[in-house]
């Protein structure tokens, strides 16, 4: 989508949630979200040639494609955990948004095991 | 206009309308019926979002596990 597109649904949005807040702040809280999730699927629709891109170089590199499906996985985690987070955080739960960010760290932690562990091994065998 | 933008406007319209609801209801007394509006609103609005959440849900998988 469009970048002023874009802007213009989130300023929009801003406005309905502003003059919502004291009425009705459950319904705010749900026109945040659903703008939220609007921006978001157009900054990951955009994101798909540039994550081509970068799958094609890495496969010219002769990078190991495991490695990279895991940075992407990661790269995943982080924004959707960001985004509920901020979500929660907007409707007034800090606690809620806290636990949702340590999932998502534990997540990322599990998905990067096998590149610590493959870091370790290589330095392992450089040892004499 | 996108059905993305049409259901921002929607569920801003379905919570002014309920709102509005609530108060009148709660003046004339029905207090009971206000409660109830706002749920049933709230619930309508839910239905809407979640596909939504969905939609996003499946994009990301698209985009972020391709391989």
């Amino acid at each position: 989508m469009h970048i002023l597109q874009l802007v213009g649904i989130g300023l929009t949005a801003t406005v309905l949630v502003s003059v919502l807040r004291p009425h009705a702040p459950q319904f705010a809280m749900m026109v945040g979200l659903l703008a939220g999730i609007v921006l978001l699927v157009a900054v990951v629709q955009n994101m798909h040639s540039v994550i081509k891109t970068l799958t094609d170089l890495s496969a010219a590199a002769n990078v190991n494609q495991g490695f990279m499906a895991t940075v992407l996985r990661i790269i995943g985690i982080a924004y959707i955990v960001e985004f509920a987070a901020q979500v929660a955080r907007d409707a007034k739960e800090g606690a809620l948004a806290g636990k949702i960010e340590l999932a998502g760290k534990v997540g990322i932690v599990i998905l990067a095991l096998p590149i610590i562990t493959g870091v370790i091994d290589s330095l392992v065998r450089m040892l004499p | 206009m996108t059905p993305e933008i049409r259901a921002i406007f929607q569920i801003a319209g379905i919570g002014f309308l309920v709102a509005i609801l609530h108060t009148i209801l709660k003046q004339s007394g029905k207090e009971e019926f206000a409660n109830w509006t706002t749920f049933v609103g709230f619930v309508a609005v839910f239905v809407i979002v979640i596909g939504y959440v969905d939609h996003l849900y499946s994009e990301i998988q698209r985009v972020f596990l391709q391989m």
